[in-house]
């Protein structure tokens, strides 16, 4: 379990800034990416088909036990929290937190967990506190986050509060969070 | 003082080699002590959930670490039935994914016509939600008459509001809503009567339901079905005990029986996957072949 994993955080204005974020990833980024992207509990696959289209990684909604593979994009289904186990993924149908499910602190706190000094968050637009708690999990393991600069966030509420809440590695437009990764692989 | 220093160097370094996760050692002592004395086996469960469910407990309980948490459950049986609850307490909700119960509508009512009596085993039943939407679906398609629903649980306390069928009034609302999407053909108010902040869902629709204790870590086949549905529960258990489970539910279905598993669940760890085929493969319905 050599490999980094990086975990996203997306709300309002998320499938946007996950557009641009895929687009600028260099086609042979070979660290696992899981992504949680609020989202309504009835909305269909046509997000998969929507990011799909920004990357030649596969984009893959992730179902119980999958193994977490390189050269994939993983996307938390709708209605569900993801967790992250030693070499694959969990799925819980827990309380909402921050009435989210799934939710970002979930993931990142749960990747902290096994990924330790290896996770790489990134926190993206979003108009709540989600993603704040387990930015600073991320953090407490040694791990790095990266946060959308909140002036070209469409939403800036949530990356404030991660910065807020924690020392952040780097405050970053889109494009350079996509170049930073690049460098890091 | 030099020997003292070098030792502590060293024991530095084999900690940051070894990095043993204290906390991961301290929920195995906690599992491991919990089902040799009490015999209840949480052992396969999925770790990053029994974490996040255990950090909870350990706040609600204001303890600091797994260990005295240990001690707490070990000398206390009242902390057991707290642990265990929070432990085991599936959230859910009435007709939870409603294009399942559409498709259960479309797809599988039309095979159970043709069965003079019908068993139907709901394992891992929680507080009963989903037991009382199939109730209510096998009673407006006219077969409630001829089945027998087995719900389990292996919390005790959670069949007990199971039993009672009596849920927040509050969530009717949303119920109301997923039963319409589902496919429902009433009026779903009539199903229950409303009393202060309470819903009490008809008796009638608890006629054929029985409801009783049963651990799929540890308890065995206990009949023959024409129906399991298992549906986000395997979530919470790791591989081998999901390989488990798939081993009990092949033996308790019969001939053509059906097997319903959650939207994000699959056969695919079952040692019997090719043994079944999809009768829906968008909401995970299967057919055993043999």
């Amino acid at each position: 379990m050599e490999s980094r994993l990086v975990v996203v955080g997306a709300s309002l204005g998320g499938m946007a800034a996950l557009k641009v974020l895929l687009q600028e990833l260099a086609p042979a980024f070979t660290f696992p990416i899981a992504i949680v992207q609020h989202r309504h509990k009835d909305s269909a696959n046509q997000i998969i088909e929507f990011l799909q289209r920004s990357t030649s990684l596969i984009v893959k909604e992730v179902e119980d036990k999958d193994q977490i593979a390189s050269g994939y994009v993983y996307l938390a289904p709708a209605d569900y929290h993801l967790l992250i186990e030693a070499d694959h993924f969990a799925l819980s149908t827990d309380d909402p937190v921050f009435y989210a499910r799934p939710s970002i602190d979930v993931l990142f706190e749960s990747a902290a967990d096994v990924y330790r000094e290896r996770t790489i968050g990134i926190i993206l637009t979003g108009a709540n506190q989600d993603g704040a708690a387990g930015a600073a999990a991320v953090k407490a393991c040694g791990g790095v986050v990266m946060v959308q600069d909140p002036a070209t966030a469409q939403s800036p509420v949530m990356p404030e509060a991660a910065i807020a809440r924690t020392s952040v590695d780097e405050i970053l437009s889109l494009p350079e969070i996509a170049a930073r990764l690049n460098r890091l692989c | 003082m030099l020997e003292i220093k070098l030792c502590c160097y060293l024991m530095s370094v084999v900690m940051s080699v070894s990095q043993p996760n204290l906390e991961d050692i301290e929920l195995q002592l906690l599992l491991e002590g919990i089902y040799q004395y009490y015999g209840f086996d949480f052992r396969n469960y999925a770790v990053s959930s029994l974490k996040r469910r255990i950090r909870k407990i350990l706040h609600a309980e204001e303890l600091a670490t797994i260990s005295e948490l240990q001690a707490r459950i070990l000398h206390d049986p009242d902390c057991l039935k707290r642990f265990l609850l929070g432990i085991t307490v599936n959230v859910t909700s009435m007709f939870r994914d409603p294009s399942f119960f559409l498709a259960f509508r479309q797809k599988v009512i039309p095979l159970l016509r043709t069965y003079p009596y019908i068993r139907i085993w709901h394992a891992g039943c929680s507080e009963g939600q989903e037991v009382y939407s199939m109730a209510i679906l096998l009673q407006e398609e006219g077969l409630y008459n001829r089945c027998r629903i087995y719900a389990t649980d292996a919390n005790e306390i959670v069949l007990q509001k199971a039993k009672s069928g009596i849920y927040p009034l509050g969530l009717m609302q949303q119920y109301t809503q997923l039963y319409l999407q589902a496919g429902g053909k009433q009026s779903f108010s009539e199903y229950y009567t409303a009393a202060y902040d309470s819903a009490i869902f008809r008796t009638t629709l608890r006629e054929n339901i029985v409801f009783s204790q049963h651990n799929l870590a540890t308890d065995r086949s206990f009949n023959e079905f024409n129906i399991i549905l298992c549906r986000n529960v395997l979530i919470y258990f790791d591989s081998v005990l999901q390989q488990r489970v798939h081993q009990l539910f092949h033996e308790s279905l019969c001939t053509f029986g059906i097997l319903a598993l959650g939207r994000q669940e699959s056969l695919r760890l079952s040692p019997f996957a090719n043994r079944y085929e999809d009768l829906d493969k968008r909401e995970k319905i299967y057919r055993r072949l043999d």
